[in-house]
């Protein structure tokens, strides 16, 4: 992908974020915080899974770009889908970060993030959201 | 001023995160690798030349350290890793042993993690109480507050001299003398002070003070425990072994050498307390004064310049130390950071280990500028240049 094209949707992903509100008072979503020691992003998430189904996520807090602009995109990307899709879609997500194989067809648009690796301290915020769902979802399995 | 002493400012880096740690003049790491490569021995221990040079350089950097914060004797400076282990020293070697159930101990919401962290393990041991003192509208410390704070059950007092965040000055002389007209005892935690201004125990009259040397130009590493004597000598060791025993047999008796010598237990960093020993007299040939009036003169200059860009927050103007913090309206501190990096000026971004002072500037996440007398005007200018220039921030950043 392009390099200006994947900066005006990480740019458009941070100003106008898919998702971006609480939901303390829904008790059909579970709060996770993703709050990482080595970084001070620091969100919420409100994950609403019914019959092993994502049926919504939500999130809200105070972050980077990067880490609220993967957030927004993982997390369009993720509702709708099963538990096992969610866990392959995260896995596919973080070996891209990671460097490693993976499967592009299967994470689409978050390829935006494809160049965060070159950026040490960038990848604890690209990867955030991502840990944060992947520990709740084995969690719930 | 004296930028030709840092062989690192040869690499155009500007370098603006000195609360975190400060270079080292080319001095200090001369005299470590001397160590090194002229005559390396362990302290305290040898009859043969070498050992005895490193006993002489180990006991003049005491020396010097006495006379840098003028305390009254050589065996009222103690050694450690740094200033966290100092603190720790004092809570659970010296109150530990003293305070009782419903103690309180008094801190502010502005303190750095390490001294809070040992003060919350003691409470839950002891069921001593911590309270804060309440912060004024420029999240300062007044004497006010202090008196108003202070109960019959008050012990300590412990502050920053300089916060870390903030960067406020405390009016440590006057809350010593409120502390010790009501049988309290103060502990300064001198980590952000040590390298700007001139300190004098005996006249701000602390009754125990930790400093590092990293955050000085020293080493890492290394760093002081001070005390008066007669509280220093009650101090319980936290580690036994070499060095520090006078006499032990094998049905457990043990007695312990002099103060501060069992408070060193075994080899210490003897590298580091000979660059702090280098340290003390390259600030000492500067002058802590010159170091203060400059510094000053430079943070005055920022805040002027940044004053002058309506799209920068400033969230400490007033305060005295040599910390600014900031952010760019709508942008995340730590984005600023990593697009600052982009043209290698270092800031810090973030809580800054403060992480109970959340909101005081109504905002969890600042970016801050910690100076040193190397910094110049002209960095402040590339700064500025560059903060103007940030409009399309994110396009450089991604």
């Amino acid at each position: 992908m392009d390099s200006n094209l994947k900066r005006s949707i990480i740019i458009d992903n941070y100003q106008n974020p898919v998702n971006r509100k609480r939901e303390d008072n829904n008790d059909k979503y579970e709060k996770i915080n993703t709050r990482n020691v080595s970084c001070i992003d620091n969100l919420d998430l409100y994950i609403n899974l019914k019959d092993g189904i994502i049926s919504d996520i939500t999130f809200e807090g105070e972050a980077c770009v990067i880490s609220i602009a993967s957030t927004s995109i993982l997390i369009n990307k993720l509702i709708g889908k099963s538990i096992n899709v969610a866990l392959e879609i995260i896995d596919n997500y973080l070996k891209m970060i990671n460097e490693e194989e993976y499967d592009e067809t299967l994470i689409s648009d978050l390829v935006v993030f494809d160049d965060v690796s070159k950026q040490p301290s960038r990848i604890k915020c690209a990867t955030l959201t991502a840990n944060g769902i992947k520990k709740y979802l084995m969690e719930n399995k | 001023m004296n930028r030709e002493d840092f062989d690192i400012l040869k690499t155009n880096i500007i370098y603006f995160d000195n609360g975190a740690t400060s270079f080292k003049p080319n001095i200090v790491k001369e005299k470590i690798m001397e160590y090194y490569s002229l005559y390396t021995a362990n302290a305290h221990r040898g009859d043969y030349k070498n050992s005895m040079i490193v006993d002489q350089k180990y006991e003049e950097t005491r020396r010097k350290v006495k006379e840098f914060i003028n305390a009254r004797e050589d065996s009222e400076i103690v050694f450690t890793s740094g200033t966290t282990e100092g603190l720790n020293m004092i809570v659970f070697g010296y109150f530990k042993n003293v305070l009782k159930k419903g103690d309180e101990v008094l801190l502010t919401e502005s303190e750095h993690a390490s001294n809070i962290l040992p003060w919350f393990v003691l409470a839950k041991e002891l069921g001593i109480v911590i309270r804060y003192i309440p912060l004024n509208e420029n999240n300062e410390v007044t004497i006010e507050a202090v008196k108003n704070s202070i109960t019959p059950k008050t012990k300590v007092i412990s502050l920053a001299h300089i916060t870390n965040v903030v960067g406020d000055l405390r009016p440590i002389k006057e809350i010593a003398e409120i502390a010790h007209d009501n049988g309290i005892l103060v502990v300064l935690d001198a980590a952000q002070s040590i390298a700007h201004k001139k300190i004098d125990v005996r006249d701000l009259d602390v009754d125990f003070m930790a400093f590092s040397g990293h955050k000085m130009y020293g080493p890492t590493g290394i760093g002081v425990l001070y005390a008066k004597f007669s509280l220093l000598d009650k101090l319980k060791p936290l580690y036994y072994g070499g060095g520090m025993n006078a006499i032990f047999t094998k049905d457990g008796y043990i007695e312990l050498r002099e103060i501060p010598t069992r408070l060193e237990a075994g080899t210490t960093n003897i590298e580091g307390i000979i660059g702090l020993g280098a340290c003390i007299d390259y600030l000492n040939m500067i002058g802590m004064d010159n170091i203060s009036k400059y510094e000053h003169e430079l943070r005055e200059y920022l805040i002027d310049k940044l004053k002058k860009l309506d799209f920068i927050e400033i969230y400490n103007e007033n305060n005295k130390g040599a910390i600014v913090a900031f952010n760019i309206k709508g942008v995340f501190a730590q984005d600023t950071a990593v697009y600052l990096d982009k043209y290698n000026i270092c800031i810090r971004a973030g809580n800054h280990c403060a992480k109970i002072l959340n909101n005081v500037f109504n905002v969890n996440n600042t970016c801050r500028i910690s100076l040193s007398f190397y910094n110049t005007k002209e960095e402040v200018d590339l700064l500025i240049n560059v903060l103007k220039n940030s409009r399309n921030i994110y396009n450089e950043i991604l």
